[in-house]
């Protein structure tokens, strides 16, 4: 009977010997919001749309996203490009292009589902919000800043200059 | 019947008619043969080469005409080592036929591959995404990698207008000539041609404007690709994001079915209609919907829509009101005048609606009257086409006579069929005072002048001549009458004439017989039905009025009657109309497309169809409004729903009696054989599964008509000039006028002259010209046609100039 009971304050000792030696490492936890880390490269959080370089909207309207959706939070209505007033270097845009982000489960189907790569799961986290409304991310909201390189949307450009309903550039001129 | 053939498709036995495409037979037994460019209903051309098969035929001993057989005894089948298209040869006795076996499968994917090497492959951005059936075939049999380089592909004309309704992508292109075949061989308008070869093969149209054809829509359904697509659909929505509705055209008196699909409008919030498309109905409409019908439908989701009660105020203002106090006041004020009531309904209504008025103005002793020029609604309930007629069905054999009607313009879809017929052997006789378009297919063309049809009638039936001796001695004779050049009493005694001509020559009470009248609305035989009447002088049944409920026609706008004031006047309209604008009260109605309820067409087929949009602001139907009313008044009648009214209907109303909601959703089986899953076969037009409608016998059918008789009228007319409505399909009616994209193609303000008489006037196209009409003085464009009469001005109705039959007219040039 009494061996057992000597190993318990054994045990303890072992223990304390724990809490004494993390007191002199360095701590995991960090100061959030001051100090925030970095996501892992794979971590799907909210999504943006994209932008070549000269500024034009990646998206084209085509709502696949919409259908390869499974919790149905995404809802796109397109609209045609014209040269005087250019968002995409396609045919369409999306001209309504609302994530309906309380329904969203980040499976990031929309992102594999995009032809041209406009929707991307990106490492932004922090969703809170205060109303339910604000959880509807527009497309003003969603959009990428426009680059240096580039000019706002829409854009007047050249006619003929985009003549494919879907463009086939990396980066276009 | 004709002669049955037994043959085997993938080891399945088949029987089927002599005649019949290895296509068509393989489909009747289950088995799909990819196509693109063979259609059921065009002829086969074996331009795309999708459709190849292994057939093996039997062989006959050439000294003796026997058959040559096996070892076993079975017939020795020899294959001839070559794929042939199976939409171009014809079955034959003992062909065995593979449709799936690897021979055949490695000619499908290399020839898939072949069409994908020129397609530009942006089903993305494609309306077409979702229904087409290249897109469906390549997830079937492609092979998932091309051996021909992406950067090779060349490169054509996107988004190209071909005319003002569709849009062209020469690069989605494949060349099947499905578009072009439609127009020559269906619509009669061969506008479409191929132009360049090969690779740049392209489809052009020589009309000006482009592709003038009143059928453009359809080629769109056509079209195996995304080549051809609306305009008015363009980049919309995508296939799969819309509900479908069954519901009916409520633009003319045919009856197309049609589904309307719908889906949310981020602008507002609200369900909207995105495009209208073609419902299976092989016994009205067949596949197809003329572009009125396919691209008028943006009135139900206008900006103009009433959607509150309107009551006039003290001051003399209509403001909004509640549907309480609109009723109190309605109530109120046919309690304390119970006399002199008048309800004028127009032929749009449903027949619940007009079951529910007529019920309702009946219990205030009130007088009905229908909105309409044309008479004759009790002749066709008598004499009417009759039970289970198609003329679909209807070729050799059969005489069809059009009188005083101008069909491709008023009732497009039944010019498509006639024409078909007479394409099919029936006797076409057209007799109208001016050349219209349905008497190139016409084999008596009967000339005549205004004011002269019912002696053209009487002439057919007693004097002797070709026309009459064909249509007596017909197995079959159907008459469609229209309005052009009459009145309501000249239509009467026309309707009369028609009548008695089928009644002598024995073409009623029969199926593929009858009297069709060409009404100017959707329902106007309900109306009739139903009791309502039109009335001989409607101005002054109007003006004798001390309350009227108008619902669904504007008489003040029409210029029936300059003003309705000193009356108590209730309208039930879509939209503030001239009427509506001096009533004391004016009630939001639904529109068709938000409600439901049955259509009786021209052919006397009564047809459901069903809400497809939400109530726009606090509107109701007219049946509802009627029965609150009556409500409010103690009137015994049915509160409830429009099926309800139906049951109703079918319980009290003579006719109808034969009906049952069951009967009216039944959907027989239909040939071609129309699959959302095998799309290529018949193209995009919706399968139909919510019923093809009851066609209502006749009285004929149940005993023999009496000929009853009638004086011809005096011309009411002298000589000189004369002026005639005749109606236009694109008028400028606000359900028409509210569509964008028919907007270059609506009637101008324009009078249609003969060059002789313009010449004779110094006038010539588009000068402005002042045109009397009695004591009335309108101003208009002049438009100069061959084809009107001399000392005949034509006036298409709806375009501001009122007429009610043909009248005297002065012109003189506006300086």
């Amino acid at each position: 009977m009494k061996i057992p009971e000597l190993l318990k304050v054994n045990e303890i000792f072992r223990g304390l010997w724990i809490t004494f030696r993390s007191m002199f490492e360095k701590p995991v936890t960090i100061q959030y919001p001051e100090e925030k880390r970095p996501p892992k490269p794979r971590f799907k959080g909210r999504h943006a749309l994209k932008r070549y370089d000269n500024g034009l909207e990646k998206c084209i309207g085509c709502a696949l996203c919409a259908a390869a959706c499974p919790s149905d939070a995404i809802f796109v209505e397109p609209a045609e490009n014209t040269d005087e007033e250019r968002y995409s270097p396609g045919e369409r845009y999306a001209a309504t292009y609302e994530i309906n982000l309380m329904r969203c489960i980040y499976c990031g189907f929309c992102a594999d589902a995009c032809p041209t790569e406009a929707i991307v799961l990106e490492h932004i986290y922090e969703l809170a919000y205060l109303d339910r409304r604000e959880a509807f991310f527009t497309k003003e909201k969603l959009l990428d800043p426009v680059p240096d390189s580039g000019r706002e949307t829409p854009q007047a450009v050249e006619p003929g200059l985009f003549n494919r309903s879907i463009p086939e550039m990396k980066d276009p001129v | 019947m004709s002669e049955k053939i037994t043959l085997t498709i993938d080891s399945q036995q088949v029987i089927t008619e002599k005649g019949t495409k290895v296509v068509d037979a393989a489909k009747s037994a289950g088995i799909d043969i990819s196509v693109f460019c063979y259609h059921p209903k065009l002829e086969p051309v074996g331009a795309c080469r999708i459709c190849l098969v292994e057939i093996g035929r039997t062989q006959r001993d050439r000294s003796t005409g026997e058959l040559v057989l096996e070892a076993d005894g079975t017939p020795q089948i020899s294959f001839s080592g070559n794929l042939e298209t199976a939409c171009t040869v014809p079955v034959a006795e003992g062909m065995v036929i593979h449709t799936a076996n690897e021979k055949v499968t490695k000619a499908r994917e290399d020839i898939l591959e072949f069409i994908l090497t020129s397609h530009p492959l942006d089903c993305p951005v494609c309306d077409k995404g979702g229904e087409c059936s290249l897109q469906e075939m390549t997830f079937e049999y492609g092979l998932g990698e091309s051996r021909f380089p992406l950067d090779e592909k060349i490169h054509l004309g996107k988004h190209l207008p071909l005319g003002d309704m569709i849009t062209l992508d020469q690069e989605r292109c494949i060349q099947c000539g499905r578009c072009v075949r439609f127009q020559k061989e269906i619509a009669a308008d061969p506008v479409l041609e191929f132009y360049h070869r090969g690779r740049k093969t392209d489809i052009v149209s020589y009309s000006n404007p482009p592709f003038d054809s009143y059928w453009s829509g359809n080629t769109t359904d056509l079209c195996p690709v995304g080549a051809l697509t609306t305009r008015d659909f363009r980049f919309e929505a995508r296939i799969w994001e819309m509900n479908a509705s069954p519901s009916i055209c409520s633009h003319c008196t045919v009856g197309c079915n049609i589904t309307l699909n719908t889906r949310l409008d981020p602008k507002t919030g609200r369900s909207k209609i995105q495009r209208v498309m073609p419902r299976q109905n092989e016994w009205v409409n067949e596949i197809w919907i003329c572009d009125k019908g396919r691209f008028a439908h943006n009135f139900t989701s206008s900006e103009e829509r009433l959607t509150k009660p309107l009551a006039r105020n003290p001051e003399g203002k209509l403001k909004p009101v509640t549907w309480q106090k609109a009723i109190k006041i309605a109530s109120e004020r046919l309690k304390s005048h119970p006399d002199g009531l008048v309800t004028l309904a127009g032929g749009r209504l449903a027949n619940e609606d007009f079951y529910q008025l007529r019920t309702l103005t009946e219990g205030l002793s009130g007088k009905l009257i229908l909105d309409s020029s044309l008479a004759g609604g009790d002749l066709t309930a008598r004499v009417g086409l009759g039970q289970g007629s198609n003329i679909k069905d209807l070729g050799s054999g059969t005489a069809i006579l059009v009188i005083a009607c101008d069909l491709e313009e008023e009732a497009p879809l039944w010019w498509l069929r006639v024409r078909a017929a007479a394409e099919r052997g029936a006797t076409l006789i057209v007799a109208n005072p001016r050349e219209t378009k349905l008497e190139k297919s016409a084999e008596y063309i009967l000339r005549y002048e205004y004011g002269e049809e019912t002696q053209t009638v009487l002439d057919l039936l007693e004097k002797e001549s070709e026309a009459s001796r064909v249509f007596k001695e017909a197995e079959n004779g159907i008459v469609l009458f229209g309005s052009e050049g009459m009145n309501f009493g000249s239509s009467q005694v026309l309707a009369q004439a028609c009548a008695n001509l089928l009644i002598k020559t024995n073409h009623v009470g029969k199926t593929n017989n009858g009297l069709m009248a060409v009404w100017p609305e959707v329902n106007t035989q309900g109306a009739w039905d139903m009791g309502f009447k039109p009335d001989e002088n409607l101005p002054e049944a109007l003006k004798g009025a001390e309350t009227l409920i108008i619902a669904g026609a504007d008489p003040v706008g029409d210029g029936i009657i300059p003003d309705l004031k000193g009356k108590f006047l209730l309208v039930q309209e879509l939209f503030l109309t001239e009427t509506a604008a001096q009533a004391d009260l004016v009630l939001p109605v639904l529109a068709v497309t938000e409600k439901s309820g049955t259509f009786t067409s021209g052919e006397r087929r009564v047809q459901l169809f069903e809400m497809a949009l939400p109530a726009s602001g606090e509107c109701l139907a007219d049946h509802e409004i009627a029965a609150k009313l009556g409500q409010a008044l103690g009137i015994e009648m049915i509160q409830g729903s429009a099926e309800q009214v139906l049951e109703e209907i079918i319980k009290h109303q003579p006719g109808y009696a034969s009906l049952s909601l069951a009967a009216l959703g039944e959907v027989p089986e239909q040939q071609p054989f129309v699959a959302k899953e095998v799309l290529s076969y018949t193209g995009t037009v919706f399968r139909n599964t919510s019923g093809v409608g009851v066609q209502l016998p006749s009285a004929a059918e149940n005993g023999k008509m009496p000929l009853e008789k009638f004086t011809l009228p005096q011309k009411g007319f002298g000589d000189g000039t004369l002026a005639v409505p005749v109606t236009r399909l694109y008028d400028q009616g606000i359900m028409v006028r509210t569509s964008e994209i028919l907007s270059p193609r609506l009637i101008k303000n324009q009078l249609i002259l003969n060059p002789i008489d313009a010449e004779k006037e110094g006038l010539s196209a588009g000068i402005r010209v002042e045109i009397s009409l009695g004591e009335r003085t309108y101003e208009a464009a002049v438009d100069i046609d061959q084809k009107v009469p001399v000392g005949v001005i034509l006036i298409p109705r709806s375009m501001g100039i009122p007429l009610d039959g043909p009248e005297n007219a002065v012109l003189k040039a506006v300086k």
